[in-house]
């Protein structure tokens, strides 16, 4: 069976995800893709009649046991300085990142 | 017995009778931890050396000051005749996925190294307010990916109690190996496949994927948010039962922390098992795997040593005044990997988008040109490759031309694996279960480096745990005894939502009634000469 995701795919998915690896690291990556897409294609055995429906998690909640929903109300954070002394670089209360790239518009 | 050995709720009894101090109980903590842990992971370990190899490195970071910080303050209490709470002076480690205030929180990844969390997970911060004292964050995979604990980018990895040249199992490894081995009585970790049940059983110890949603999630860092749930590794079930006690209930930091009301579980623990109806699936005794070689699906049955000990547990249960039910079908177990696969990739995809070097964590120290290259750099050099492998899975499947053939799909297949639970569990149906018994892992622990690196099959190692997960049904893995090589093998007794009580229940009857058997005499191999 011909590799699902080729070369090309593989890097346009790279590009999409934020990442740049190094050869071995594609070629791992890429292995393992193929391997797993092919577990996954088990899938496509099961014979999945139309009324079947989609469950996004296990249980379901019901109104008995889900939490109300909260007034929507401001509160400050006590730790707010904790959490800025996370920032890798910060200025007056401002976070500082390299230059966005931008486009001129027409 | 040391102190460190000793069971949590009586350690918390004789803390309460003021027969021994919290000080005294985290100082024969830490003095186990320093003769057996070795050194802990780090993102530069140079060299595994053999030494390293006799060790379990549990842990990333030991947090002694804030333990006896903590320990002096449960003994202020009872000296001030304050009631100091249901957990007074009991030893615990907490996954490394978790945020503790204060504390290194990394979830074993680079791009986390230097994180230290402003606030306390509300599963932990219960245990605090318990008298709970926290001895540190212990070893995973990254960002939980996977089932032995090696991916971690903090090595040497966590190794296995009962024989170092194993692995303990994963994601929860560090914390799974910490129990087996007397640091700490309890471990908070959590189950996304199989991550608290497949350590437990391969540690010999015991571990609980609660129903989805019944403890908090406030505060821990997410993978495969369908899933994620936290869960209890312990020595034993009532200790289980004690911690599940005072973590589970509502949260008003998490919206999908149920409402349901938190029983006090360890109240009817000895009422067994009479008249109770619990089922064998053969689903569950044989497993179906892919062969990269041959790209053929190959179905195996699970080792013999493994199968036997269940029915063996099974058949203890039977004379304890239980009803076994044999030939559950379970149709759709096998499907839980494929249909993971696509659920679980999706998941973690979107939830890892986050880590991008801006507002915390790594950020590259490379020069860049611009935003979208220190992007790029910094997620290079932050992920390890399994969370690469996610993140690429994840936008492949879900994206818009495959996700009705894939990810859709998938969650269709979860629904049938749901419906074999409630179909098997249903009281006016055909099998009317209040429990199914199983294996919890195919295999038991296997050798370091020997699966590492083959995604598909440390994948097919939660093939028993996950289907539980796919329901957001609890499952509950017990040490059951030990295979030739001396390797613990665990049962996994699985139940409807909410049904906790009774699989702690089931677990306590089995423990009284095999309390004289010779295995449950062995120590583990790290502890021989201690």
């Amino acid at each position: 069976m011909a590799d699902s995701i080729n070369i090309e795919v593989f890097e346009h998915l790279v590009e999409l995800a934020a990442l740049e690896l190094t050869p071995e690291e594609s070629e791992y990556l890429r292995h393992e893709l193929n391997n797993q897409l092919k577990a996954i294609h088990e899938l496509e055995a099961i014979p999945l009649d139309s009324n079947v429906k989609i469950t996004l998690h296990g249980i379901a909640y019901t109104p008995e046991i889900s939490a109300p929903i909260r007034n929507d109300e401001l509160s400050s954070y006590p730790y707010s300085d904790d959490i800025m002394k996370q920032v890798p670089d910060a200025e007056g209360g401002y976070i500082i990142v390299p230059e966005i790239p931008a486009e001129e518009l027409e | 017995m040391e102190l460190c050995d000793i069971p949590a709720y009586q350690l918390v009894e004789m803390v309460r009778n003021r027969e021994v101090s919290a000080q005294e109980v985290l100082g024969a903590t830490l003095q186990r931890i320093h003769a057996i842990d070795g050194r802990p992971g780090s993102l530069e370990p140079g060299e595994i050396t053999p030494e390293d190899k006799k060790h379990i490195h549990a842990f990333i970071t030991l947090t002694a000051d804030r333990a006896h910080a903590q320990a002096q303050e449960v003994d202020r209490k009872l000296s001030a005749g304050i009631d100091p709470g249901r957990l007074a002076g009991v030893p615990v480690t907490v996954k490394d996925i978790f945020a503790v205030r204060g504390t290194l929180s990394t979830a074993a990844s680079r791009i986390l190294s230097n994180f230290i969390a402003p606030y306390t997970a509300t599963p932990i911060a219960r245990m605090e307010q318990a008298g709970a004292v926290i001895l540190g964050k212990v070893n995973l995979d990254e960002f939980v990916y996977g089932s032995s604990s090696e991916s971690s980018a903090f090595q040497p990895s966590p190794r296995n109690p009962w024989n170092t040249s194993r692995v303990p199992g994963g994601s929860s490894g560090g914390g799974a190996s910490a129990v087996a081995s007397g640091e700490g009585a309890i471990s908070i970790g959590t189950d996304t496949a199989g991550s608290v049940r497949q350590p437990a059983s391969f540690c010999g110890v015991a571990g609980l994927k609660p129903t989805y949603g019944r403890i908090s999630r406030y505060g821990l860092i997410a993978f495969g948010s369908s899933l994620d749930c936290p869960g209890v590794l312990a020595r034993n079930v009532t200790d289980t039962a004690l911690t599940l006690s005072v973590i589970a209930g509502p949260d008003c930091q998490d919206s999908t922390a149920v409402t349901a009301p938190v029983p006090d579980y360890t109240a009817n623990l000895e009422e067994g098992v009479k008249s109770m109806r619990i089922g064998l699936s053969p689903d569950y005794f044989r497993i179906t795997f892919f062969d990269a070689e041959s790209g053929e699906l190959h179905e195996e049955p699970i080792s013999s040593e493994i199968r036997d000990t269940t029915l063996h547990a099974a058949e203890v249960l039977a004379s304890m005044g239980a009803e076994i039910v044999e030939d559950v079908p379970m149709p759709h177990t096998k499907y839980g990997i494929p249909a993971y696969f696509v659920i679980s990739r999706v998941e973690a995809a979107s939830n890892l988008h986050r880590y991008d070097g801006v507002k915390y964590g790594y950020r590259t120290p490379d020069k860049v040109e611009n935003l979208r290259q220190m992007y790029r750099k910094t997620r290079s050099q932050g992920f390890g490759l399994q969370p690469k492998l996610r993140i690429l899975m994840g936008m492949y499947v879900s994206a818009a031309q495959y996700s009705e053939q894939f990810y859709m799909r998938a969650l269709r297949v979860r629904t049938l694996i749901r419906k074999d639970f409630e179909a098997v569990f249903d009281p006016n149906g055909m099998y009317k279960l209040n429990a199914l018994m199983t294996p919890t892992t195919p295999t038991t622990a296997f050798r370091m480096g020997e699966v590492y690196g083959d995604s598909v099959l440390m994948q097919y190692a939660d093939q028993l745990t996950v289907p539980a997960d796919h329901a957001g049904i609890p499952g509950f893995s017990l040490p059951a005894g030990f295979d030739q090589e001396g390797l613990p093998i665990g049962i996994q007794i699985l139940g409807p939502d909410f049904s906790e009580a009774t699989l702690f229940r089931i677990g306590r009857t089995y423990e009284i009634a095999t309390k004289h058997e010779l295995w449950r005499t062995r120590r583990p191999m790290v502890l021989e000469d201690k």
